[in-house]
């Protein structure tokens, strides 16, 4: 419950940040919402000598709608990405899918570009984003860069930023066609014993593109392109929901822990995946 | 090794001055430092929400806020919004309807629906229950906590018709 002491930033510009980032190297980290960080230093997993807040760094909390594009700055709280009529017209699939994180509190203060950085897999937000082909902006020393969320994450806690770069958005097409972000959990606030984010385009009644992305069934969110070529082509009828859910389930690689054990979780990613094309395809 | 910070906050209405540790949580700030006493410690994992006050219009868990990030901030917590002779309709409806046993909960209980029924004024019972799961009791069910605030909403609209 108690965190080890450190010392407090609150900076007004994303140079600042960069300096002290480079200054403290590993010893610093920025604190979006500070809801996955404090519980993890109050637990002392995790020490953080020099704390960076980035509530003052304008900028950041804007969300852009627009030909097309969407782009979600990184303190966008799951709050307000939920209550914005824009987004949920342009990509209803964010505010079915922040819905489902957390609590009314923690959706008060957790934003968007935190839970796409934490790394954790338990992350609801990571699958999202690959799901619709999203990038992740960087900022660090040298300028800004563009990372694929596909390419994002290479292991738990591990992904593509350097010590010294804050994640500032992530942007992506609008997506099209029938969306779903199904999800089993314990209880309110659970993080997923698996869940499946799915959009759909639909022509002439058969499948013309698809993507599909898992939560929490690996130690990194899984883009499932097999289980997409799966459904192209297809009329999305339980043949093909079946393969793609083969499909898939050669792509995932579960761990036991308290939410189940590794056949209960595969079992569990198949009806998940099921539900979610199902309800993507009725919408698409 | 960390020098203490000047934080400023206004809690129910109140400046208040103090000199605070950046690690110390919000919590711990209003508990023992302003002998603000009503929200409480549940958990160390922020699912209870026993320590839900209202910051700068948003409710949130103050076990999960560092002083350093809240100063500047205005809050109001369960001893802002009613006096023992004059309580909130929501205080009121949750003594009606018997919605607290041990008390613990309540403070962050009414606190977090005070801003559930501001941005909803109208909700169903499954509005109720997503708006406040949140918050964990460990003695009443829920029932009562919804039938609570189901009164307190519909008591608020027939004031806010009357009025009209």
């Amino acid at each position: 419950m108690i965190p080890a002491a450190f010392d407090y930033y609150r900076p007004k510009g994303m140079d600042e940040v960069i300096a002290l980032l480079q200054e403290h190297g590993d010893d610093a980290r920025v604190m979006a919402g500070g809801h996955s960080l404090i519980p993890m230093m109050k637990l002392r997993m995790a020490e953080v000598p020099h704390l960076i807040d980035l509530q003052d760094i304008d900028g950041l909390s804007d969300i852009s709608v627009d030909q097309g594009r969407i782009t979600i700055g990184a303190m966008v709280t799951q709050h307000d990405l939920i209550n914005h009529d824009g987004l949920t017209a342009a990509a209803p699939i964010l505010r079915e899918a922040a819905l489902q994180i957390a609590d009314p509190q923690v959706r008060y203060m957790g934003t968007v570009g935190g839970n796409v950085a934490n790394g954790d897999p338990g992350n609801d937000m990571p699958g999202l984003m690959q799901c619709l082909d999203a990038q992740i902006h960087l900022i660090g020393p040298d300028g800004e860069r563009t990372v694929a969320a596909r390419d994002y994450y290479e292991a738990a806690y591990m992904t593509d930023r350097e010590d010294d770069e804050v994640l500032v958005s992530v942007s992506m097409d609008t997506p099209q066609g029938g969306y779903a972000y199904e999800k089993q959990k314990r209880k309110i606030g659970d993080y997923a014993t698996a869940a499946a984010a799915v959009q759909i385009v639909k022509v002439g009644g058969s499948v013309k593109s698809a993507s599909v992305a898992m939560t929490n069934l690996s130690d990194v969110p899984v883009w499932s392109e097999a289980a997409c070529d799966a459904l192209v082509g297809t009329a999305c009828d339980a043949a093909a929901v079946k393969s793609a859910v083969a499909a898939m389930l050669g792509d995932i690689d579960p761990a036991e822990d308290n939410r189940g054990p590794v056949a209960f979780k595969r079992h569990v990613a198949g009806i998940i995946l099921t539900r979610a094309i199902e309800r993507a395809w009725s919408r698409a | 090794m960390t020098d203490k910070m000047h934080i400023k906050l206004k809690v129910n209405g109140e400046d208040k001055e103090f000199l605070a540790e950046p690690r110390e949580l919000l919590i711990y700030a209003l508990r023992e430092k302003l002998d603000i006493t009503g929200p409480h410690v549940g958990c160390d994992t922020s699912h209870c929400g026993a320590c839900t006050v209202t910051l700068n219009g948003k409710s949130v868990k103050s076990c999960t806020m560092f002083v350093a990030q809240a100063n500047g901030a205005e809050i109001t917590t369960i001893e802002g919004i009613g006096e023992p002779d004059a309580l909130h309709v929501l205080q009121e409806c949750f003594r009606e309807h018997h919605g607290l046993q041990c008390g613990f909960c309540t403070p962050g209980m009414i606190i977090r629906a005070t801003k559930l029924l501001e941005e909803n004024p109208n909700p169903t019972e499954e509005e109720v229950r997503f708006g406040m799961a949140g918050n964990i009791c460990r003695c009443t069910g829920y029932q009562n906590i919804v039938k609570s605030i189901l009164a307190a909403a519909s008591e608020i609209n027939t004031a806010k018709e009357a009025a009209q």
